[in-house]
């Protein structure tokens, strides 16, 4: 099998098992949506207050999400073994790596991007914000399962990596809430977004070049 | 390989020795703490004594003294941990692992002294315990990049596999640390204005800046010694089932 059609093998088979288990794909939807309903009620509902802090509670809630869905990612390979079978396989391990990632950005980070109108709806956010919110959604949410993939892989072999994955992970993605959170905040103002936007898009790439490397390695002293 | 002379390549190889490496690090511990010492002493009085009071914030400057140099020993120990770390994935030798390893709490350490001393000046000069300033919010960063990897390597029980794991994470931490750092500064300057950051060095005066290096020079031995004695420890308890650490153990008995 060739080096291309062992990746959109992997990518398909990771879509048709997100398919037949929805609930999975359900649940960093939900968390996302509650997250965001519990602000207004813990710190009350003033309309310019939630305005001003609208993009960087998405963006929060954003990132605790795809930190949540990231056990997902390679938990069940895991276990039932398949993960040694792709370790063991004569292709890169970077790159069929990358197709899980891929797979589970579409499943897990994607959906974000369809709730997230409907967020900045709650959180009284202007419409001028509204296409930068996602444009920033859809160029970071990549990047935080990029990095992130990176943490549970280190993290895989043990039995409570739970917090310790949000210790590894969360400082590095620091640079995509701040540059993503800022677009939209400007945005809302009227501002141009230019910069942020190329500086995300410069992370995405960086990060899609770079991570599947590091996954890759810590994939292989996990399983060993 | 061919280009490096054969005496560099010979020391490196018993570098790698863990019985040599335990008994040339014994041997160099006590030279290590009288420079150590002799550095602190003339740091700490050129800075403390000889030094003349800033004019604008009096004596409250002197704390730049630990404060600065453990900031850049912050960033100067991870620095040698990924190092360490990618030396002892790409060539696996035991010695850089434990080195690697041995670094982090203490450049954890520094990282916390220089957000306790960020601080401590923050008080009487901004008026404030803390303030959202670009570096001390990066320092709290990577703050944060210390514990992650001093937390991974306490989870994984296999050690040799725990500083594997230490070294990759080092290594994105490295890559990463630019990055973070730059996008704290950008996002300092559009959040506030440039009231309290206004301490770029005002060009620093001679009789200031030598106490300083040579603090920063004490405190580069201090990180040599401590990690060298964890280092030390690390690889007794690691190789306590081989032959040379059982015995030196007995001629130690038996002395």
């Amino acid at each position: 099998m060739s080096l291309s059609r062992a990746f959109y093998a992997i990518i398909r088979r990771d879509l048709v098992l997100a398919l037949r288990r929805r609930s999975e794909m359900a649940n960093p939807l939900l968390f996302f949506v509650l997250v965001i309903t519990l602000f207004p009620l813990g710190i009350g509902a003033q309309p310019n207050l939630l305005e001003a802090i609208a993009p960087g509670i998405i963006w929060v809630s954003a990132l605790l999400a795809a930190m949540l869905s990231l056990d997902s990612l390679f938990r069940s390979d895991f276990d039932d073994g398949s993960l040694e079978q792709i370790l063991l396989s004569p292709h890169p391990t970077s790159v069929l790596v990358l197709g899980k990632i891929i797979a589970h950005w579409l499943v897990t980070g994607l959906p974000l991007l369809l709730v997230a109108p409907l967020l900045a709806v709650f959180l009284g956010m202007p419409d001028s914000a509204l296409s930068v919110l996602l444009l920033t959604l859809l160029l970071g949410t990549p990047v935080l399962s990029l990095i992130g993939a990176i943490g549970v892989a280190l993290t895989i072999g043990l039995r409570r990596g739970g917090m310790l994955l949000s210790l590894l992970v969360l400082p590095l993605y620091v640079p995509v809430l701040i540059f993503a959170g800022n677009a939209v905040e400007m945005a809302g103002s009227g501002l141009p977004v230019d910069a942020q936007i190329s500086i995300l898009i410069s992370i995405l790439l960086l990060a899609l070049v770079l991570a599947p490397l590091p996954v890759a390695a810590a994939l292989k002293m996990s399983i060993n | 390989m061919f280009l490096i002379p054969d005496p560099i390549v010979r020391f490196f190889h018993r570098m790698a020795s863990p019985p040599h490496f335990y008994a040339l690090t014994e041997r160099l511990m006590p030279w290590l703490v009288v420079i150590f010492l002799l550095l602190l002493a003339a740091g700490l009085y050129g800075g403390l004594y000889l030094a003349p009071p800033d004019y604008q914030q009096g004596d409250s400057y002197r704390i730049i003294y630990i404060h600065v140099p453990s900031a850049w020993m912050s960033l100067f120990i991870y620095v040698v941990m990924a190092v360490a770390g990618g030396i002892g994935l790409v060539w696996r030798i035991k010695l850089a692992e434990i080195v690697a390893v041995s670094s982090a709490p203490v450049g954890a350490g520094f990282t916390f002294i220089a957000l306790v001393t960020g601080s401590l000046w923050g008080k009487p000069m901004w008026g404030t315990w803390w303030v959202w300033d670009a570096r001390l919010t990066s320092e709290l960063i990577l703050l944060f990049l210390y514990l992650g990897v001093i937390g991974l390597y306490g989870a994984i029980d296999d050690k040799r596999t725990a500083s594997k794991a230490v070294a990759i994470l080092a290594l994105v931490g490295v890559v990463n640390i630019p990055i973070i750092h730059y996008s704290v500064e950008w996002w300092n300057t559009l959040h506030q204005g440039p009231t309290v950051t206004k301490m770029d060095k005002p060009s620093i005066h001679v009789s200031m800046l030598i106490p300083l290096l040579l603090m920063a020079l004490a405190f580069k031995f201090y990180y040599l010694i401590a990690m060298l004695q964890r280092a030390r420890i690390e690889l007794l308890s690691r190789e306590r089932n081989a032959y040379w650490v059982k015995s030196m153990i007995s001629l130690g008995a038996e002395r």
